[in-house]
């Protein structure tokens, strides 16, 4: 069954690709990135787990008994403090081009080419 | 009591929080003064590292002590190589210079522009001196971050923003592709460590197509950071933007710690031969870096386009993987480093004089700014690989490097991308500083406003010494020992693992390079002199040619600066990269 937690992964950074790719709105471009992001969440924590094992803490387990591998969990909550840090910017960011250029739309922003 | 490494880690991110907590209290030029005494210390104590590095081989330190037994280890290591040292310390120098160009440069900048500044430098140098791939993530996203704040910082234009914005959707696509291909690389082999992933998959046998794929997701980031075509869209968006003293060091050392870490993960995980994949992107970049360079008539966006060209060609040296290519590709990038950062510096100056950068509106305006018009003419030259110049010693010593595999073309792009990019600054410096050619018609479409208040006054001396000095030192890089930087290529390529599992540091006994003073290396450097001046001139004075003016309409038209595109370009890139690696091995 772990192929499927392999298969969603890619089904959601795919769909937030797409949600990007085609977006008419930064603020939804934003969001279509954390959820791309959020794909990487599932890969990490389902490339840690393990069918009957129990949660990482020691405290109040028998020792012996099997727990999922808390490192990839250590991984997923520095990557949710990353993403968190990126899309305040990015729509920091979003409201400031809002502001200067009266328009949100990928399509209606003038190139930088020239 | 930490070591130099390490201090060399925590001295600007301490620094960065106390300016942080009191910059607001404490006048200009105490901020000043401290940021520049850290900036300072850090080229100190990664100076001693250096020079251990080199003397006694790669310093290792593993943080909290969690060193290695037999090989196994659970700890996070840092791994001061000398090309890893190096590329921390070229950091820190580029730092000081920008520090010293926003003295003068910046009147009215608050304490944040230092911090951000420092907690740059700190990302930058941790993330060249990480041993560890999720540690890399981590500073690859902390560097990347600051790097948008610092693009976005003057955010009252609309173009700064709109160009942050892209700069920063494409790259945090890329870190969480690499993201994905580190949980995956993590998944087969249970490490986290270069060394120890190279371990488990060298006994492993053969890599299989799931682990290449997991390698080139890896690589995708880093590939972004690079600014490989086609992921290079976000690069000439933030660095047009950009303020000049932060495109100094984006140019000058961001986009290449992109390709030093391609070349880190490539060695330890992968080794190998010479990976024909990865130098197809490299010649592709290459090639279209020079074109769009020789397209643009926005100064800082034609430096942005040459950086593009020269990453093209670090990146196909570091396909050839050998020892001998790198050690041209650490000449090229030290000359390199220092002739772009002289050239954004000469860039700055235009901006704080006339409000503008389009050359075409700088028509003959700048002929009396004689020290600037010196770094544009020098700087062009070196570009197109004027002897001694670090990029001449270095694109003549990855030649010598691709012979042996027949890479006929690296030299005829080399030389494109020299003629090209060189030609395209000496052109700039006919037309702005000497109003050569015709008079130009066109109307300005937008102003962009200063990044200062107002002109700084005559004489702007602290502005002008980076430029100078940065200049002189991308053309001297020949006066480095070559036989060290031969010494550390042989290390970076042979004695990474040994070091970090086993602690066996070790000197490696390389000789010194072949000399470049024979009559084919001399002629490399002039043929792409000739080959710059002839695109100058036909720049200047050839007209408009009718086939190559459709062509770059529609080159320009792709970087649309959409960034829904960019993304795609990514994704079409990604696949393509993959597919051709695991249908080639």
């Amino acid at each position: 069954m772990a192929w499927a937690a392999y298969l969603t992964a890619g089904w959601i950074v795919l769909a937030g690709f797409y949600g990007i790719v085609t977006s008419r709105n930064l603020v939804h471009v934003v969001v279509c990135l954390s959820v791309a992001q959020s794909a990487t969440y599932l890969l990490l924590l389902s490339v840690g787990y393990r069918w009957g094992a129990t949660a990482p803490v020691f405290s109040d387990i028998r020792p012996g008994r099997p727990v999922v591998d808390p490192v990839v969990q250590a991984m997923t909550l520095t990557d949710v403090v990353v993403g968190a840090t990126v899309t305040a910017l990015l729509l920091a960011l979003t409201v400031q081009v809002s502001k200067r250029r009266g328009t949100v739309d990928p399509d209606a922003l003038r190139t930088l080419e020239e | 009591m930490l070591s130099a490494v390490e201090l060399a880690l925590a001295v600007p991110f301490v620094t960065a929080m106390v300016l942080a907590a009191a910059g607001r209290w404490l006048p200009r030029v105490v901020v000043d003064a401290v940021a520049m005494a850290a900036a300072l210390t850090v080229i100190g104590l990664l100076g001693v590292v250096l020079w251990r590095a080199v003397r006694h081989g790669t310093v290792v330190v593993w943080l909290g002590g969690w060193g290695p037994h037999g090989g196994i280890s659970n700890g996070i290591p840092l791994v001061a190589d000398p090309f890893a040292a190096g590329l921390a310390l070229v950091v820190a120098v580029l730092t000081v210079a920008a520090l010293m160009f926003s003295w003068r440069y910046f009147t009215e900048v608050q304490a944040i522009f230092h911090v951000l500044m420092l907690m740059f430098l700190g990302a930058m140098c941790a993330f060249a001196l990480t041993g560890d791939v999720f540690d890399a993530f981590v500073f690859f996203e902390l560097m990347s971050t600051v790097a948008y704040v610092l693009t976005g910082y003057r955010a009252e234009e609309a173009r700064t923003v709109h160009g942050a914005l892209n700069f920063g959707v494409v790259n945090s696509i890329g870190a969480y592709l690499t993201l994905t291909g580190i949980a995956l690389m993590y998944g087969r082999t249970g490490e986290l460590g270069f060394a120890a992933i190279g371990e488990r998959v060298r006994a492993a046998g053969e890599p299989d197509a799931g682990l290449l794929v997991a390698f080139t997701l890896l690589c995708t980031g880093f590939l972004v950071k690079a600014a490989a075509v086609p992921f290079h869209f976000w690069l000439a968006d933030a660095h047009a933007v950009a303020p000049t003293p932060v495109c100094v060091l984006f140019s000058g050392i961001m986009v290449e710690l992109g390709v030093y870490a391609v070349a880190r993960a490539h060695w330890t995980i992968l080794g190998g031969t010479a990976d024909a994949v990865l130098a197809g992107f490299g010649a592709v970049t290459m090639l279209l870096g020079g074109v769009m360079c020789v397209l643009q008539p926005h100064i800082k966006r034609l430096l942005a386009y040459s950086t593009i060209s020269h990453v093209g060609l670090l990146l196909t040296c570091v396909a050839l993987m050998r020892a001998d290519a790198l050690t041209g590709a650490a000449f090229y990038l030290l000359g390199h480093a220092g002739v772009k950062s002289a050239l954004f510096i000469g860039a700055g100056m235009l901006l704080n004089r006339f409000q503008t950068v389009d050359e075409t509106e700088l028509h003959g305006r700048a002929r009396g700014m004689r020290v600037t018009s010196c770094l544009f003419l020098l700087g062009g030259l070196g570009l197109a690989g004027l002897p001694p110049g670090g990029m001449w010693l270095g694109k003549v010593l990855a030649e010598r490097a691709a012979e042996p595999y027949g890479w006929w073309w690296f030299t005829v792009l080399g030389l494109l991308a020299a003629g090209l990019t060189g030609g395209a600054v000496l052109r700039v410096w006919l037309r702005v500083f000497h109003g050569a050619g015709a008079a130009p018609t066109r109307h300005p479409v937008e102003h962009e406003d200063a990044e200062t208040a107002e002109p700084t006054p005559r004489k702007p001396l602290p502005m002008l010494v980076p430029g100078v000095l940065l200049l002189g030192g991308g053309l001297l890089t020949v006066v480095l020992p070559a036989s060290a930087v031969a010494g550390g290529a042989e290390v970076f390529t042979t004695g990474y693992t040994e070091a970090v599992l086993y602690g066996e540091a070790s000197v490696a006994p390389a000789g010194r390079p072949p000399s470049p003073w024979t009559f084919s290396g001399v002629a490399s450097g002039l043929a792409g002199i000739v080959a710059a001046l002839a695109v100058a001139a036909l720049g200047v004075w050839g007209g408009r040619l009718p086939q190559p003016a459709r062509l770059g309409t529609v080159l320009r038209g792709l970087h649309s600066g959409h960034v829904g595109d960019y993304i795609a370009w990514v994704l079409a890139g990604i696949a393509l990269f993959a597919v051709l690696t695991v249908v080639t091995r």
